[in-house]
Parts: structure tokens; sequence; C-alpha cells
């Protein structure tokens, strides 16, 4: 079956529980969101959840943040202000 | 019985923390600095953003293997949101992710100065406080949208000193004052910190703590910055604490003139 993941399109045997999904990925469990189709899921629930075909899943962890980065400008700052002395 | 003057704990939402100093985790080389900036900063919470886990590279590292949850308190942010309904799913994937409630609260209103959308803010926070979140949110200093944060249930607040990232320090320590004088619960000075002695005139003048990232992350030498503000929060809260004499125009001369030939 094919599902998304993060936006990228995959291919996976099923049944596919969101455990294994993690696991064929390298990531720990107690360190990621996981949302499937804008439904978040509990971690409980994750060894039982089994994907379908088509599903949206997205997997998210905590990365440096202080604040905002701009919306369309990961990574650089856009407006390059002048410097006050 | 008396404490040491530095035995000042910091409590927000009945958790008590030793540091007013709150940092983030952003613009750091690499986790490496990340972690030795903290240490030397000695916060002890320290702000996160959620995001999408890059499934390409698998030996991608993770930050919490560098920043222990088990000695820091994570406090994740919704940097990056410019809609409610935006702010409040990163808030919701941040307590899937993470171990608890405490989100700081991001609605953002525009691209150019990243001040918040207060109205926004508040609508976020009403969902979000309902669900049981503890939210911090980042705010505009303007004394009646942090009156109506806390009265709506944030456990503290936390206006900006100048714009994100700009270091311009504190541009409206007026407002920052009446925000201090008008709502009873912790106010966190957030952004805008250049330098040491923002820090410092942000306690002086009566925050309960001062959260910064830039101003650590983008110092030539960000550990010895991070020391200079853990320095810089102390002093200025031991100088709010310590009473500060009044300013007069002339001089009072320290010297008795008495004995004088």
């Amino acid at each position: 079956m094919k599902i998304i993941v993060n936006g990228e399109e995959q291919e996976h045997n099923i049944p596919l529980t969101v455990t294994s999904l993690l696991q064929g990925l390298d990531l720990r469990t107690e360190q990621v969101a996981v949302e499937v189709n804008l439904t978040i899921l509990n971690r409980s629930d994750f060894p039982t959840w089994n994907l379908q075909e088509g599903d949206k899943v997205e997997i998210l962890n905590f990365i440096g943040g202080g604040s905002s980065p701009p919306r369309h400008n990961r990574g650089g700052n856009r407006y390059e202000s002048s410097s006050f002395a | 019985m008396s404490h040491h003057p530095l035995h000042d704990p910091f409590i927000i939402a009945g958790r008590e923390f030793r540091s007013r100093l709150l940092v983030g985790t952003g613009k750091y080389k690499n986790f490496e600095e990340t972690r030795h900036a903290i240490e030397a900063s000695g916060a002890d919470v320290v702000t996160v953003a959620v995001r999408r886990v890059n499934i390409t590279d698998k030996n991608s590292e993770n930050l919490l293997d560098y920043i222990d949850p088990k000695k820091y308190t994570i406090l994740p942010n919704t940097a990056g949101c410019y809609t409610v309904e935006d702010a409040v799913r990163y808030a919701r994937l941040a307590r899937a992710a993470g171990v608890s409630d405490l989100v700081k609260l991001e609605v953002i209103g525009d691209e150019r100065t990243l001040f918040p959308d207060t109205a926004g803010l508040i609508e976020a926070a009403k969902i979000l406080i309902a669900e049981g979140f503890i939210v911090l949110p980042y705010t505009n200093d303007d004394p009646i949208v942090a009156k109506k944060l806390v009265d709506i249930g944030c456990p503290a607040v936390m206006p900006l000193a100048a714009p994100i990232g700009s270091g311009l320090g504190i541009r409206n320590p007026y407002n920052l004052k009446i925000i201090m004088e008008t709502v009873k619960v912790p106010v966190i000075v957030d952004a805008g910190v250049g330098t040491a002695s923002d820090a410092a005139l942000a306690m002086e003048y009566g925050a309960d703590a001062v959260l910064m990232n830039t101003a650590i992350a983008g110092a030539k030498d960000p550990i010895m910055m991070a020391t200079a503000m853990r320095y810089a929060v102390d002093a200025g809260r031991l100088a709010f604490k310590a009473g500060r004499i009044p300013r007069k125009l002339y001089a009072t001369a320290s010297s008795s003139i008495e004995g004088m030939l």
C-alpha cells in the first residue's frame, strides 16, 4: 500500500502499525509525535494502530528553537535589516 | 534565619526553578555547542520547536540526546505559527511528543517584525487552557493584553523587550513596568535582548525572569555570552531586591567632612 510520510510517498506491506513504521525509520517512539490524517495519536496506540492505504502520516520531534523563524524561510533571514551601532 | 541571597526560587504554575534565565536552543552551530551554552547559562527551562523528523537521514541526531529532559524542563514553543489553528495544532503535537502540558504559545502576526497577533494569541490560549495546557504566552508589551491573558488562566506572561532576534534591548520599559504592576503572575521578558546589560535591566525593572536565544546563540562566543547572561540575570535580580538609590541631579558626599583639617 501507499502512504505519505512527512510529505513523501512510501510503499509498505500490510499490515503496518505505527510502531513498525517508526522502527523501520530507526525512530524511538518516546521522542516523537505522530499524526495520522490530522489526528494526533496517543503513544499507547502506536503498537495497535494499523495504517491504511493513502494515510497521511506526520512524524515530528523537538528541534532547536527559541522563537519564530519567518514562515516561508526556514534557514536564513529574508529581511536583512540594517544594524544599529 | 537568613537564606543565601541567590536562594530565590522562581515559581511558575507550582513548578520551582533555580534559575531566572530561560534559554532557547535555536541557531547554534551544532547540538554540542547548544549543550555547552545551556550548561553555562545555568538555565533550568529550555525552549524547543516541534518539526518534522528528517526521515531521509537516519543518522540525524536528536536534540533530546543532548538536552536531557530529566535535567531540564523542556518548554516546547509554537514558533512559526501564524494562525490560531496552527498554534493549537503544534501545541497538541508538542504535548504528544513530550512529557508535559507546558507550552510557550506564539501566534505570530507579521513576518517582518514577528510581533505577536495578540487577538489570535488570546483565542488560542483559551482553547489550550481548556484542554489542560499550561500556557506561557509570548505577547506584546501591552498591559491590557497581558491582563486578559492572566484573566483567562495563563500562569505567567512573556512580553517582548523588542522584536525577536533584534538585539535592540528593552524598547518600552514603562509598559513592561506597568505589566509587572498590573498582573499578579510572573512576568518573563522574552525576546529582543542584545547583551548582558539588557538582561540585567529587565531584572532591575522587576521582571521575574528573562528568556532569550539569539543574544546567546548569535554571539561570537556563545558559551561566554551564556555565562555573562547568567551573571547579568542574577545581578539584576539582586539589585532589584536590594533596592536601588534614588537618582539625584547633584552630588551627595559619601565621605564625612567632619574631622577635616
